[in-house]
């Protein structure tokens, strides 16, 4: 078993809050756990749980109030070992007055690339996340979205055994994401250790060997996916458009809600067709079925001993 | 293609804003106007002291310098020469220039002559125009034009032939100055005032600036004196004539016809000299030479 | 460490040329077009020195506002921003990346003080100046200036290091005027009969940065030759005192918290 790409050990910190007599807010409580070389590793939690505050603390924006970290073997105290790793902040800025081949070329200096390779790479990279015919446009000119993918490319674009993502899929349309989780099948294809955050628990599932999971600062768990969550669709959805004058069965309208010509009706899976059956019955028009993904907020209330909240129209759309 | 509002907008831009302007500049004038009766003498100066001043530059002195030495000059040019004009802001201009610019030998050398020059030409304060020309000989002990206007005030103003002299031999001694100061001294000296050394000096003075206006000055006064010496010798040519003819002459045509003068003697301008009924002889009306109020000759030629 | 410093200095002057900055130029230009052309009609027997000296005054206003609005933003700009997130996330450490931006300012005010000695020389050619041997120290009046932008900047810099760019205007601001009064405020010390106020005015003397004696402006008017031994020592002022205020930054920067 080789040295893990990142080990965590024990990062803890602590925020003054206040201006006259700041009181010490923890927001990272003694995390440790570690991503092995190779995998595609999840950092999971809802907002506000400290994940990009672990990623500034692994980058050296931050300093652990104690604790520490190490990225293949090296301290984050040494500069040098950023030649290995690549990042990407959450909401990235960049200098809006440089274009994005500028911008790809500008960071590329800080490797030891001769001017053509440079250029190589850097258009090579544009390809990559799909902005090479918007590679002269200023940066201030630039969708969130492009930045995003922008961001991604200077995060591989000196091909780093290690890559690190704030919040990958923030701000992509669903296109975008499916690219962007392509890259990340691609990285790790290629062997390179990819840890990335996120709060959409079916983009863990999806791309992730293994997901470490943080609420209010504390590691909830570690493990594959499935191992973590074990929350399973135990509801489905379907939506229909009931008929002129023909109303629901009484018993499925108290499951059920009506928004305009449309009704949702939510139904355990296992009496999904039974439920089908009565909705034949009564000609409505089926427009989907679906099944209902708890969303990590709905894992986070049952650890904490709630009930899942009430699921809003705009899910309907996820 | 631009929306109507905002063809409006251009519009009204496109005529408001010339009209404004204009409405604006008339009211300025009026206001202007209005304003003459309360702006006093001191708006001139913004800030009295020198040490102010500087204070105020921020360490631009040299600029600051420059822009009261313009001050200077054009608070000069539109005072000089009315009658009754006082110049009571001549010396602290000049005060400020100088302590800013310590090194500005043109403002030492147009205070020496128009600080001490009387009324309407200037100040008539030659205590202050020796109390600059030696805070200007301090501070630039190299430059020989300094001492020379020291001894020109003591020669010229305060009739101080001994201190005259040490002035122009204390300058004479300055690398690079030019032999007439030394004999200066010397003449100055041996002869106290004269009409000679006087001239001399003056003329030494118009040489050695480059300022329109103190050129202005040495010829001004050197006809003056050429004038005053002219009326001397035809002040007792007219008496000659009186003895003779039995009525004074009316002018020096006169003089020329009865055979007292060979030529005709006339003015640096070129004017026939008139003369009054008591026989004092003047200038022609129409000539452009003066005599400066106080102008006289020095002691010796009334010999 | 130029691979890392070289790009954040070229990158710092790029951000400055495209925020066009440079057209401060313009108004420079038109300056010295209007003072050519009126000095003739105004001041007596001065042309020239006026032209230096409103040219040089001129360079040396323009490059302190320059110094010190773009100076305080600096590091501040780029935290605010996060643009130095990702940046920081390259092998580059903290310092180099400050050293960087600082050469960056500075090589803009070089270049846009060479352009504006070139319309100086124009306006100076104009009125009729000729070139001679006294004129080089109009050079090292502009060199001197170029010093004073070395210091102002890094105190601007260090000020941008862990203060908002209002109050770190205030500061760097409040001590270039200090330190151009140094001379004063140390004269006005040594006459006074209090050992507190005496105290007081030699530490301030010797704290604060003097920028009385980078001010050669009057002497070059006068085209007065300036030491070789006070150029020097000047130099190596202005190089021990920016090397001071480098480190201090670094020390402030390196263990800063970025939001």
């Amino acid at each position: 078993m080789s040295a893990p790409a990142i080990e965590i050990l024990g990062l803890t910190k602590d925020y003054p809050v206040g201006f006259w007599r700041p009181k010490m807010r923890r927001s990272l409580d003694n995390l440790s756990f570690e991503v092995r070389e190779g995998e595609v590793f999840g950092f999971l939690g809802p907002n506000g749980a400290g994940k990009t505050t672990t990623m500034k603390l692994l980058m050296g924006l931050i300093f652990p109030t104690s604790g520490t970290a190490r990225i293949r073997g090296r301290s984050i105290d040494d500069i040098g070992m950023h030649t290995e790793i690549g990042y990407l902040p959450e909401q990235p800025y960049f200098y809006d007055y440089l274009t994005a081949r500028e911008l790809l070329n500008y960071y590329a200096q800080f490797s030891n690339y001769s001017a053509s390779e440079r250029r190589e790479r850097v258009e090579k990279n544009l390809e990559r996340v799909g902005l090479s015919a918007a590679g002269d446009v200023q940066l201030r000119n630039f969708s969130k979205g492009m930045l995003q993918r922008v961001g991604i490319a200077q995060a591989i674009l000196h091909d780093p055994p290690v890559v690190i993502l704030d919040e990958p899929m923030s701000g992509l349309d669903p296109v975008g994401r499916r690219e962007v989780r392509d890259i990340i099948l691609d990285l790790r294809k290629q062997g390179r250790t990819v840890f990335f955050s996120t709060h959409i628990l079916s983009d863990a599932e999806m791309l992730c060997d293994r997901v470490a999971v943080l609420a209010s600062g504390k590691l909830q768990g570690v493990g594959a996916p499935r191992e973590v969550v074990t929350l399973q669709a135990q509801a489905m959805e379907i939506l229909i458009e009931t008929r002129e004058g023909r109303a629901l069965p009484a018993a499925l309208a108290g499951q059920s809600t009506r928004i305009g010509p449309r009704t949702r009706i939510t139904v355990p899976e296992q009496q999904l067709y039974s439920v089908l059956e009565e909705l034949r019955g009564c000609e409505a028009r089926i427009l989907s079925v679906s099944p209902v993904h708890p969303t990590l907020e709905d894992y986070f209330f049952t650890l904490v001993g709630g009930s899942a909240p009430q699921r809003g129209l705009e899910e309907i759309s996820r | 293609m631009i929306s109507p509002s905002q063809e409006r907008a251009l519009w009204t831009a496109v005529v408001g804003v010339p009209l404004l302007f204009a409405a604006i500049a008339a009211l300025q004038i009026k206001i202007d106007a209005g304003a003459q009766a309360y702006h006093g003498e001191d708006e001139q100066l913004l800030l009295r002291s020198a040490s102010a001043v500087r204070r105020m530059s921020f360490g631009y002195d040299a600029l600051a310098a420059d822009f009261y030495w313009t001050r200077t000059v054009q608070y000069y040019g539109s005072h000089a020469g009315i009658p009754g004009a006082k110049f009571d802001q001549l010396w602290p201009l000049l005060d400020i220039t100088t302590t800013l610019d310590p090194k500005l030998i043109v403002a030492y050398r147009f205070g020496a002559v128009f600080l001490s020059e009387p009324p309407p030409a200037g100040a008539e304060r030659t205590d202050l125009a020796v109390q600059l020309v030696k805070r200007g000989m301090a501070e630039n002990p190299e430059n020989w034009y300094l001492p020379s206007d020291l001894g020109f005030l003591y020669y010229w103003r305060l009739k101080d032939y001994r201190a005259a002299s040490e002035a122009y031999l204390a300058g004479s001694k300055i690398p690079g100055a030019p032999s007439w100061m030394r004999i200066m001294a010397a003449l100055v000296a041996q002869r106290g005032g004269s009409l000679e050394t006087s001239r001399m000096i003056w003329t030494e003075i118009y040489n050695s600036t480059q300022d329109k206006t103190v050129r202005q000055r040495a010829i001004t006064t050197v006809r003056g004196l050429r004038a005053l010496e002219d009326e001397q010798q035809l002040d007792a040519l007219a008496q000659e004539y009186r003895t003779r003819m039995g009525h004074f002459p009316a002018s020096s045509n006169d003089l020329h016809d009865a055979g007292l003068v060979r030529g005709i003697p006339v003015d640096p301008d070129g004017f026939p000299y008139i003369f009054g009924t008591d026989g004092k002889s003047q200038l022609d009306p129409r000539s452009s030479v003066t005599i400066s109020p106080g102008l006289q000759l020095p002691s010796d030629a009334a010999q | 460490m130029s691979a890392t410093i070289g790009p954040v200095a070229v990158n710092t002057f790029r951000e400055a040329v495209r925020d066009r900055v440079l057209y401060n130029l313009v108004l420079f230009a038109l300056l010295m077009i209007g003072a050519a052309i009126l000095v003739g009609q105004v001041s007596i027997g001065i042309e020239q020195l006026v032209i230096v000296n409103l040219g040089l005054t001129a360079i040396s206003l323009f490059g302190l506002v320059m110094s010190i609005f773009i100076g305080v933003g600096l590091v501040y700009k780029e935290i605010e921003r996060r643009t130095l997130y990702s940046l920081l996330a390259k092998p580059i450490h903290r310092w180099q990346f400050l050293v960087g931006k600082y050469a960056g300012l500075l090589l803009t005010l070089g270049v846009n003080t060479a352009f504006m000695t070139l319309g100086l020389a124009a306006a100076f050619f104009f009125v009729g100046g000729r070139v001679a041997r006294a004129d080089v120290s109009i050079l090292v009046a502009i060199y001197f200036i170029l010093l004073e932008f070395a210091l102002v900047t890094a105190l601007a810099l260090f000020f941008s290091c862990f203060s908002s760019p209002m109050l770190s205007t205030l500061f760097t601001l409040g001590i270039y005027i200090t330190g151009v009064f140094a001379n004063d405020i140390h004269e006005v010390g040594e006459f006074t009969q209090n050992a507190a106020v005496l105290w007081l005015t030699r530490a301030i003397y010797f704290v604060i940065p003097n920028f009385h004696n980078l001010n050669a402006i009057a002497a070059a008017g006068h085209k007065e030759a300036i030491p070789l031994s006070l150029i020097w020592q000047n130099t190596l002022y202005a190089v021990l005192y920016a090397t001071l205020l480098l480190i201090a930054a670094a020390a402030v920067f390196s263990r800063r918290n970025l939001k």
